[in-house]
């Protein structure tokens, strides 16, 4: 007969390389920052503004989970001269899943604190890094392609000039001087990656001193 | 011999001394150059705003136009009572029912005084208001847009000339008329038989609250005189109006001399709640009346003109209780009352003093029927008991007193060519000013309000002269803006003004300003033949008639070929805006139009009638420099023979096989 102990002792064991718990107040910041991505939904995540000698008080475009609102048709008109496409919502197919990628980050956020596991969290971790990066590649290939697939028989036509947009930052383009960032949605949705990604190092952190 | 020549050379001398005393003797002309720190004081730099609006009457062009004060720039002429080729007011089909009258289409009017309305007495930057003096009507702008909404034309009256002064809410706006006339069905009479066929009619046109839209609530019919100007009471002596009367004498012919025989004429008091009473007990009388209403439509950008058939009259000769009259010296031309509303200054324009009339002894004298008779059926009260005190030689010829916010009151005296600041508690003389030359109206910012904004006056003059490089026998007009914020009055500027101003109200730029509508919204956009797209730019034959639904963008018109027009057309350019962005109009002419061009906002849709008299090409184009490619937007229109079987069509952009191959 062999003692139980040490098959409990192993399972004890497990748990605690491959099982690791997280701190009640690491399920709280990872529960209340996923909680925060719903304001995505709500705010626009990104503005790109414009300035022209014409136009000193300033264009804007808000570019929102499956919109892009401002003055969007007062930029289409101005960038029709240099061959620029005319900026329509349906030109972006990522409004069609924007909604179901965040959707599942927040699922994803709570499913991590409910289920208490640090894999959990380095999972969620990669995850949003990856989806930052993602969508950021995603911008910089749509600027490309708005800003290098002219029309041949636009009116300006300025030979190795091209348009794309910054991806974050300033930049002048002829007359006009453009900025793009992070608008206040944007904003929230990074604080509640850097809580995230905090949170997990904060677990590594603690754990290490432990050990 | 010796004696003769000194006898001579001592009289050479004699002469010479006494043409040099005589030389130094002669009166130096007065200063009219300002000095100091005057060009500061009106100095805007450039790129920042000025402090007040004001609002201009244009006088003999018919218009109103917008300057900014201190500066003095013109911002814009608002087309009124006048046709405008510029932007196409009174030539589009839209702005055509806007000018219709009794009379028909009248081109033209003679905008004489500015009313911005106000609540409690205090301005609300919503709307200006002017009188048409020549074919009676009243406008309303709206300050949103600075475009004209509405005109409202008076019957029975011969030129409105007493309008459109306000009451304190805006309840009404009144219009009394310059010219007494035979109304009714008795009208082709004597003019000899004046006393007794000619009635003088006072309007009051009440004004909704909420979109402003006027409506004549009742006439008064008077005696027949000539009403000059008027103020409402306000605050105490809200409910009351005080008009100024001339020519109680009723001459009909030579009023120069024949209306300046009695040493006083009147103020007529009206208590116009009293009216109102009357009215609510039904003691009111319809009459049959034909005048023209015409309202513009934001949303469909067009103007609506409907002929009214009947008013509602009172008559206060058998009405008692409603208008008492006030003797006041020679001819009264200006009837102010001050921002407390208790006193009311009669500036007889041939008078050497100023009377003021305080409204508690008014009310006072009509409490004790202390009158000295009656006029035309209507009571008198004594001067005596209705003065407040006379400002004592003030000048020659007062015409106009607007009020700061300190109690003083200001005189324009034209022919004194001054003006002069007196206090309106103790009737003293402050301090005077000259103005060059010749001022008729003055303004203060909110002068005529219960609660003045101070600071200038600005003299509106009636002769130039010198005071700019001369431009032939005509010249421009000029405004002079005076600083008053101190106990002396300054001169800081002179500005020519367009048109031939008469009254001007100014008003803080910020009650107007944030309101300033900067684009008509597309989806707003009603009008029956609008192309809200260049999807929608289309051309439709109906009958004898063609219509162009045409849209304009940076840099083209949709459509920019069209065939298939036969002589004997009328082609209507229905011209839609399609930009949504602040300050890019588009304009449409077209070669040999006998009307005007069109100026269309972002937004809005507007029409031009054109009637082809030859066959062959026709180019049209945009008339506003709206962008780097405005000198590309331009097409073509063909006109072929009545009988032709030139199809109709249109197209943008399509190039067609050119069968002669020229540059090919």
């Amino acid at each position: 007969m062999e003692s139980p102990a040490p098959r409990k002792r192993m399972r004890g064991s497990l748990k605690q390389t491959k099982m690791k718990s997280l701190k009640p107040v690491s399920r709280l910041i990872i529960a209340l920052a996923s909680l925060l991505m719903i304001s995505a939904y709500f705010v626009p995540l990104w503005q790109i503004l414009m300035w022209a000698p014409q136009y000193p008080e300033g264009l804007e475009m808000d570019i929102w989970i499956n919109n892009i609102t401002g003055d969007v048709k007062v930029i289409s008109a101005l960038n029709h001269y240099i061959g620029m496409k005319h900026i329509e919502v349906e030109m972006f197919p990522e409004f069609g899943y924007m909604i179901y990628i965040v959707g599942f980050l927040i699922g994803f956020g709570l499913l991590t604190a409910l289920l208490n596991r640090r894999l959990m969290l380095w999972l969620f971790s990669i995850l949003l890094v990856a989806t930052a990066v993602a969508a950021l590649v995603d911008f910089w290939l749509w600027g490309y392609d708005y800003g290098h697939n002219l029309d041949p028989t636009a009116a300006i036509n300025i030979p190795g000039m091209s348009y794309q947009p910054p991806l974050i930052g300033t930049k002048q383009l002829l007359n006009f001087t453009a900025f793009s960032g992070p608008d206040i949605g944007g904003w929230l949705f990074m604080a509640s990656g850097v809580a995230i990604i905090g949170t997990l190092a904060y677990e590594i952190y603690t754990s290490k001193k432990k050990a | 011999m010796k004696n003769k020549i000194i006898s001579r050379v001592l009289t050479a001398l004699v002469v010479i001394a006494s043409a040099i005393v005589w030389q130094s003797c002669k009166p130096k002309a007065p200063a009219t150059v300002s000095m100091g720190d005057a060009a500061s004081k009106a100095f805007v730099p450039p790129g920042k705003y000025d402090e007040f609006y004001n609002v201009v009457s244009g006088g003999f062009n018919g218009q109103m136009s917008i300057y900014g004060l201190p500066s003095g720039r013109l911002f814009r002429i608002i087309p009124v009572f006048s046709q405008f080729p510029e932007n196409g007011y009174g030539y589009s089909e839209e702005t055509i029912p806007m000018l219709n009258t009794s009379h028909g289409f009248v081109p033209w009017d003679d905008l004489h005084h500015i009313a911005l309305s106000t609540t409690s007495g205090q301005h609300d930057g919503r709307w200006a208001f002017a009188n048409a003096n020549n074919t009676p009507r009243v406008a309303r702008v709206d300050m949103k847009t600075f475009k004209t909404v509405e005109i409202l034309e008076l019957p029975h009256s011969g030129g409105n000339h007493s309008s459109p002064f306000i009451t304190e809410n805006t309840e009404y706006v009144v219009a009394g008329t310059r010219f007494s006339v035979p109304v009714g069905d008795k009208t082709d009479v004597p003019i000899s038989s004046f006393k007794e066929n000619f009635k003088g009619y006072i309007s009051f046109i009440s004004v909704d609250p909420a979109d402003g839209k006027m409506k004549i609530a009742f006439q008064l019919k008077t005696p027949g005189v000539s009403f000059d100007l008027a103020r409402a009471g306000k605050g105490k002596s809200h409910g009351w109006f005080f008009f100024s009367t001339y020519n109680t004498e009723q001459a009909y012919t030579l009023l120069e001399v024949n209306a300046s025989q009695k040493d006083k004429d009147f103020i007529m008091a009206v208590n116009w709640k009293k009216a109102e009473e009357y009215i609510k007990a039904g003691k009111g009388q319809t009459v049959k009346a034909k005048y023209a209403h015409n309202e513009w439509d934001e949303s469909t950008h067009t103007g609506v003109s409907n002929i009214m058939d009947e008013v509602l009259q009172l008559d206060p000769a058998e009405l008692k209780d409603i208008i008492y009259f006030i003797p006041c010296p020679k001819s009264p031309h200006g009837c102010d009352t001050d921002p407390t509303g208790e006193y009311i200054v009669g500036s007889g324009k041939l008078a050497a003093l100023i009377p003021v009339f305080s409204f508690t002894k008014i009310q006072q004298a009509i409490a004790n029927k202390d009158f000295e008779g009656e006029f035309a059926g209507i009571p008198v009260i004594k001067y005596e008991a209705a003065l407040h005190g006379e400002v004592k030689k003030p000048g020659l010829g007062p015409l106009h007193t607007e009020f700061d916010e300190k109690g003083n009151a200001y005189t324009s005296f034209f022919v004194s060519s001054e003006i002069v600041k007196w206090n309106v508690q103790s009737l003293e003389v402050l301090d005077r000013v000259p103005t060059y030359y010749s001022i008729g109206h003055l303004s203060v910012p909110g002068g005529p309000t219960a609660k003045p904004h101070g600071k200038y006056v600005v003299a509106y003059n009636k002769i130039t002269k010198d005071r700019y490089l001369p431009t032939g026998p005509e010249l421009t007009q000029s405004a002079q803006l005076y600083d008053i914020s101190g106990d002396k009055m300054q001169l800081v500027l002179d500005f020519p003004t367009t048109g031939e101003p008469h009254y001007a109200e100014s008003i803080p730029a910020e009650m107007v300003m944030p309101n300033s509508q900067k684009i008509y919204k597309l989806e707003e956009n009603k009008h029956p033949y609008a192309a809200l797209g260049e999807g929608q730019a289309k051309v439709e034959r109906k009958g004898k008639e063609v219509h162009v639904y045409m849209t304009a963008i940076r840099s083209h018109l949709t459509p920019d070929n069209i065939e298939g027009v036969k002589l004997g057309d009328d082609v209507y350019f229905h011209v839609t805006n399609l930009e949504q962005d602040w300050d890019v109009p588009h304009g449409f002419a077209i070669k040999g139009a006998n009307n005007a061009e069109l100026l269309v906002m972002p937004g809005e849709t507007a029409t031009l009638k054109w009637k082809p008299l030859t066959t062959g090409i026709f180019p049209f184009y945009c008339t506003d420099f709206c962008s780097a490619l405005h000198q590309e937007m331009q097409g073509y229109i063909r006109v072929s023979p009545a009988g032709s079987n030139v199809p109709l069509k249109f197209s943008t952009g399509k190039i067609e096989d050119q069968s002669s191959g020229a540059g090919q």
